[in-house]
This record gives C-alpha cells, structure tokens and sequence, in this order.
C-alpha cells in the first residue's frame, strides 16, 4: 500500500487534547517540519511524551502543551533549552511528568508491547516518585520480594518520527549513530506517521545501509513523508548535522517577547518550502 | 606548600582518576572537562580496561584528547542510548556527574532549583540521575565548592542519596554505591558508620576552615586529615603532553 501523506494531512488528524510522542533526542533527529506544521494549526491540549528538545521549547512556547512527559529537555550544545526553562518557571505548563530517562524507554516499551506496566528500579527513593503521584510500586512474586516500580505503559494516540530514508510502505530506516527510541514511538501509537530526508525504492533500502538499519517496518507506520531538510535545525547525520548558528538563534529569541515574534515571523509563520528555501539561501550566503 | 608545579584543576584530575582505581572493564561516563581528564588519566596508566565513549554511540579504544589536535578514534564497539540503559542496568558502570546541589548523605539534585511545581531555575530534568544511582557506582564533580551547592536538603532528589537507599532497606538497595565526591577544594567519601559524607583530604594550599565554611552542613572530618596527593611527573606529563594540551580542566576549576 502507498502510504505517502503530507504533514498538513497527517497533522489535521490530530484533536485536542490528544497524547502524542516526538522521536529523536534532544537536538538530533527530531521531525522538526511535523513540529512546525503543528505550530500552524490550531490544535491544543496536548500531552507530550518526548527526549525533549526543541520540540517541547516551541510547542510549550505555542501554549500548546497541556502535559509534558519528558524525562529532560536539552539542545545538547546548549544544555539547557531556554524556552523550556521559562515555561517551566512562568509555571505554564500546566502538568508536568518529570521520569528517569531509562522510565520514559520502559513506558513506551509497555505501550509498545501491550503490557500495563514493566518493573525497575529507576525512580526508586528519589523525587520522582513524589512529583508523579500516580507512580506505584509493584512486588516480586518470586522468593526475592523485590519491591519495583511499576512504569505505567505510555500508549499514544499519534507518533512522528523523523528518519532518513523510507520506501512508500513505510519501511524506514536511519542512517546515523543511534535509532534513539523511534521504533518504540510507531510500535506505542495508534497513528504513525514517519517523515524521511529521502524516498527511495523497496529495492535500494539495503544499498543506502546495512540490514541492521531498517529498524522501522510498514507494520510500524500509517504515513510517510517525504521531507528533505526535515529534521532542520536539529541534526539528521550523515545527510547532515545540527545547524549551530540557527539553534544560537532559536535560543537567543527566548530572550524577550520582541526577539520571539521576530523569530517567529521570520521563520515559523512561513510555509515549510519557504524555510526550506531561505535555510539554502542562508547556507548559500554564508 | 608545594604542589610541584600542578595547578588545581590537574590535582582535581587525578582524584578523579583515583575514584575510577579498581573500578576494571567497565564503562566510565563522566561529565565535565576534569573528569574527562581524570578518566583517560586512569585508563592510560592503572585502569587500562576502562571503557569510554566519543561522546555519541561509540566505545573507542584509544584515548582521545579532550583538548588539541585529535588522532582517529579506534572504535571498539557500538552502543546507541538503547544498548547504554542496558549496561547502567545492569551495573557495568561508574558514572561521574555534577551535582547542582548535594546533601551530607550525597542525594543529589540537578533537576531543579526551587519547588517542582514551579522551580526558580529549572535546570537538566531527572535526566538517568535515579537509575545511574540505584543500579550502578556513582561519583560526583563539583567545580565550585560552596554553600549554594553542598545543602542541608536538595529541592528535588534526583540522584539517591544513602539515607534514602537505607529506607529501601537492604536488598533493593544492594546496587546503590556512591564513592567520591570531588571538588575544587577537597576529595569526600561516605565511609563512616551511617554512611555521612566525610572530608578523606583537602587539596593542597586549601585549610580544613575553607572547606567547612564552604559547606552548607556538618561534614564528618578525620583528626588527621590527609592532604590530597599530588600527581606524580608521568601524570603530569600525560596530562599536559596527551590528554590536555591545550589545558581545558584549568578553566573549569577557580582557586
């Protein structure tokens, strides 16, 4: 089946009020022109499950997240994402669901994988189980009586993922280092949608990498995308890396509200072919 | 006071490097340019299994500089964020990382400044501050000793601290192990009896004084009290010829 979709459709299934999850980490990989066409429509209320990057800074900076699961929120070379912090100390965002790291994996696993929860012991005795009051502890039914947590599963009604090839099926696959956890996003949602720097041919997948790169197959996935530059400003290797003086920008414009509008005007209230064709014509200048 | 000619920043490295002693094949993440040093210090001289990544998914083999011109990294294995969780889980591991605050019992917090709810300055999130902890050893890095830092009690707990491992008791505490916290002013360990953090040595050219003044709690201090060790010349030479030419840890640590 042809899968092939745009952002504006696959973004017009979302309501209010629905959980969504963002692959990639921090600033790396992220579908950052999914992002952008969320920040277009008029879509609120949303809870956000996220290895937060710049996609939480602007989501929460549109006033459209209600929930934010995360387990921290990073721009990796600026470690901490402005927009983000002032959201957070404005206290507006309304929930947040601070997580060990490796728990956000073990919620998603659980959704992924149809089970209510999975044990560990990450959380255990620190904060996080007081700032997540729904968080419960589970006790091993074995000899060793192991008391756990037990990390709810974290089902999602729609999934976007950025990787950099696909075929029109849905088979995917990524290219750089790290597949992050985006095989478990499409495997916990209802709805996925991958967007890809490239469609390519069932047939040439194994000549853009090895096998052990196609860690996303059309089971996993609703729509593709074909999206070049899509994961911009984040990193996308090897097509190519974190565009470092756009992300200073970014971050520079939390600065005060005159700075924000500016940032916005300029590059998010402007069609996707339109960023596309002034980041060129930046790199062009440059 | 002699210190051989090392500036803090390399006394500070080889502490570092001394917490990883004994520590074997495992991997080795750490946070911040001294212990960066630190870490290939003990990995080019008495710790040569010591495991370290570039950074990004890559176990590499031979001791990259955190500073100068770098030779090709030996890439010994592959290890993306899924393949890491599993490896902290199962315990293979000493991580070293700041504290933005850090209590007498070494809880931890890097999460946030303030109430959760609405903190001050929100700062790292839990991050994997809560299962580094329970699962594996752990240390910390403080460049700058003070009270704001080293508190009576932490906003938020994100990394677990002894007396709250206790309260777990014993068996699901059995994998929780802080050893060192160094900083710029001394090396501390928690080896008294209730597991309180101890002052084990002041680096040299700091008083015992400085130390409690800059302390936001009542540390546990030996009637004799050691000075840290200086680094020896090959240390030294590792540290300013391979590792650091370009002196990165000297503008991490003040004093």
């Amino acid at each position: 089946m042809d899968k092939r979709t745009t952002a504006a459709a696959a973004v017009s299934e979302l309501r209010d009020g629905m959980t969504i999850g963002i692959g990639g980490w921090g600033s790396r990989r992220k579908p950052m022109s999914i992002v952008r066409e969320i920040l277009r429509s008029p879509v609120k209320d949303l809870t956000l499950v996220t290895y937060g990057g710049p996609d939480v800074g602007l989501l929460c900076k549109a006033g459209k997240i209600r929930r934010l699961v995360y387990g921290f929120v990073s721009l990796d070379t600026i470690p901490l994402e402005p927009h983000f912090r002032a959201a957070r100390q404005a206290g507006a965002i309304p929930e947040v669901r601070e997580l060990d790291e490796g728990m956000l994996q073990w919620g998603l696993y659980a959704a992924a994988i149809r089970l209510p929860f999975l044990p560990t012991r990450a959380g255990l005795g620190t904060s996080v189980m007081e700032i997540n009051p729904e968080l419960k502890t589970v006790r091993s039914p074995y000899a060793d009586g192991e008391e756990l947590v037990a990390m709810p599963a974290l089902p999602l009604d729609v999934a976007f993922v950025h990787m950099n090839r696909a075929d029109a099926r849905g088979n995917a696959q990524y290219l750089g280092p790290d597949f992050y956890f985006d095989d478990l996003y499409c495997m916990a949602a209802q709805r996925r949608f991958v967007s890809c720097e490239k469609l390519v041919e069932t047939k040439d997948l194994l000549a853009e990498g090895s096998l052990h790169t196609l860690r996303i197959n059309r089971s996993m996935v609703d729509g593709v995308i074909e999206a070049p530059g899509g994961a911009h400003f984040t990193e996308c290797p090897p097509d190519y890396g974190r565009d470092e003086a756009f992300q200073r920008e970014y971050a520079a414009s939390a600065k005060d509200e005159e700075a924000w509008q500016k940032f916005r005007a300029e590059w998010l209230e402007i069609s996707e072919s339109e960023y596309q064709r002034k980041v060129r014509a930046r790199g062009a200048a440059k | 006071m002699s210190t051989n000619g090392a500036t803090r920043a390399e006394i500070c490295a080889v502490a570092v490097a001394d917490a990883f002693r004994g520590d074997g094949e495992i991997l080795v993440s750490c946070f911040g340019s001294v212990p960066s040093v630190g870490a290939r210090l003990a990995k080019l001289t008495f710790e040569p299994e010591l495991m370290l990544t570039d950074g990004i998914a890559s176990l590499v083999e031979n001791v990259l500089p955190v500073s100068g011109k770098a030779p090709a990294a030996v890439v010994e294995s592959w290890v993306p964020f899924r393949s890491i969780f599993d490896l902290l889980w199962g315990g293979r591991r000493h991580v070293m990382m700041f504290a933005s605050q850090i209590d007498r019992y070494g809880n931890q917090n890097f999460a946030c400044i303030g109430p959760h709810a609405k903190p001050q300055a929100q700062l790292l999130g839990m991050r994997g501050a809560p299962g580094n902890t329970i699962s594996h050893r752990t240390s910390y890095w403080v460049p700058n000793h003070s009270p704001q830092v080293f508190v009576p009690k932490c906003d938020v707990v994100s990394g677990l601290g002894y007396d709250r491992a206790a309260a777990l008791g014993r068996h699901s505490s059995r994998f929780h192990d802080l050893r060192r916290v160094i900083s710029n002013l001394g090396v501390f360990d928690f080896a008294t009896p209730d597991h309180r953090m101890r002052l084990a040595s002041v680096h040299p050219g700091v008083t015992r004084e400085q130390v409690v003044k800059a302390t936001g709690f009542e540390l546990v201090i030996p009637a004799e009290l050691p000075e840290t060790r200086l680094p020896t010349g090959a240390e030294l030479a590792l540290i300013r010829e391979r590792i650091d030419p370009e002196g990165l840890a000297n503008k991490e640590v003040r004093a």
